[in-house]
């Protein structure tokens, strides 16, 4: 047991009593770690608890809380995670207030593999680690600097290797539509690889991740094809952040841009057009 | 109590043997989960694997062998339907000899399930015609 995994353990134990379940991450038969809620009648079941991978948490929490509505849930976050969470939070899909959060803090080995910008939370009422700063996205920093024409056969090229396994959207935690508008043939055709118009899926669901996407990369980790999608969302933010102030999943009381009712000064106030 | 776990299986689609987690809420199937860190799979799936939960619980999914009677499919029990097909099979080995007669396979059998397949084609019926859809 490494420290971390130990103080992990110690701040599960402390949170268990009070709540019906701590959803975190267990070590399976073969090693191969998967979501688990840990229940306070089976507190030895810790014993396999696991800290990495990462493993995508907000969204198995949301599938927990809609069948129990009313159930207190704990859940062990990183500060990706933790952005999730108050994004799903924002659009109405979980219940703040029966959600304990314990904050793992990543190591400086994790962040860079994921190129993260934050690697610590901030909500969490409790924390595991010590929080770091985060590290620079060399990926993103050299496809911002592209030419546009460069740009545009980077990604056509990166999109052809799409095989349309919709692995993205489906391990996406903002990704929570009833209807979901991919599923239209009249964008990803059936039957045929590549996709006519390789494009249009990635973009559509880019556009549709605006103010949405927290940078956990989980959909880029399980693309087969190694498509590098976060930074497109990445970019987007850095807009979205630039003419709404707005940090996606970083604050409880500041509406979404697609939430928000702009009046005409504003607009004009954002720079955007009329 | 709450429950939620997951169970690691192998995809059922086809013969490359990616890794995925079934998961488990309350005691009953809900979604697919790629398996992190397996060395097949790496945390990926194709859309088969994604929906590999899809078929366990579905509606048109076969319960129970199904014999035609009268051009209608009429559900049968395990023993009518393999005493039927154990009849039909030796008599056609009887009358038109056991190469007359031809296994497909599948890759969403077992190992064990194929490898037994392969004996009854070739100790049981006597012939080798035996394939399987992973060399379509």
């Amino acid at each position: 047991m490494t420290d971390r995994l130990t103080s992990l353990h110690e701040a599960i134990m402390q949170v268990l009593p009070q709540v019906e379940g701590v959803l975190a991450i267990k070590r399976g038969p073969g090693g191969i770690a998967a979501p688990y809620l840990f229940s306070p009648e089976h507190t030895e079941e810790l014993d396999m608890l696991a800290i990495w991978p990462k493993e995508p948490l907000p969204d198995t929490l949301r599938i927990i809380q809609k069948a129990h509505t009313d159930a207190k849930l704990a859940v062990v976050c990183r500060g990706c995670e933790e952005r999730g969470i108050v994004e799903m939070f924002k659009h109405s899909q979980l219940k703040w207030d029966n959600i304990t959060l314990i904050g793992l803090e990543c190591t400086q080995e994790e962040a860079e593999f994921c190129r993260c910008f934050k690697p610590h939370t901030v909500h969490a009422q409790t924390t595991v680690g010590d929080p770091i700063q985060g590290v620079p996205d060399p990926l993103t920093d050299k496809i911002a600097a592209m030419s546009l024409e460069d740009k545009r056969a980077f990604w056509k090229a990166e999109f052809e290797h799409c095989i349309k396994c919709y692995g993205c959207r489906n391990i996406c935690p903002q990704c929570f539509c009833n209807v979901c508008t991919l599923e239209d043939e009249k964008w990803v055709e059936t039957g045929r690889l590549p996709m006519p118009n390789p494009s249009m899926y990635h973009l559509i669901r880019a556009m549709h991740m605006t103010a949405k996407c927290v940078a956990c990369r989980e959909c880029e980790e399980t693309c087969p094809a190694g498509i590098p999608m976060a930074v497109q969302f990445r970019l987007i933010a850095r807009d979205v952040h630039e003419m709404f102030s707005y940090e996606t999943g970083a604050r409880l009381d500041q509406k979404p841009p697609q939430l928000l009712v702009l009046e005409e000064g504003e607009y004009q106030r954002t720079g955007l057009p009329h | 109590m709450i429950e939620y776990k997951n169970i690691q299986t192998t995809c059922p689609y086809c013969g490359t043997g990616c890794a995925l987690h079934l998961q488990v809420l309350d005691g009953a199937l809900i979604g697919t989960l790629p398996a992190k860190g397996h060395p097949i799979s790496q945390g990926s799936l194709c859309i088969k694997g994604w929906n590999a939960h899809a078929f366990v619980n579905h509606k048109d999914r076969l319960r129970t062998p199904l014999i035609r009677k009268d051009g209608d499919f009429v559900e049968a029990t395990w023993d009518e339907a393999l005493t039927l097909v154990a009849e039909k099979l030796g008599a056609i080995k009887t009358e038109s000899g056991p190469d007359s007669v031809g296994i497909l396979t599948s890759a969403k059998c077992t190992n064990e399930e194929n490898y037994l397949l392969n004996k009854f084609a070739r100790a049981v019926i006597g012939t080798n015609n035996i394939d399987h859809c992973a060399r379509l």
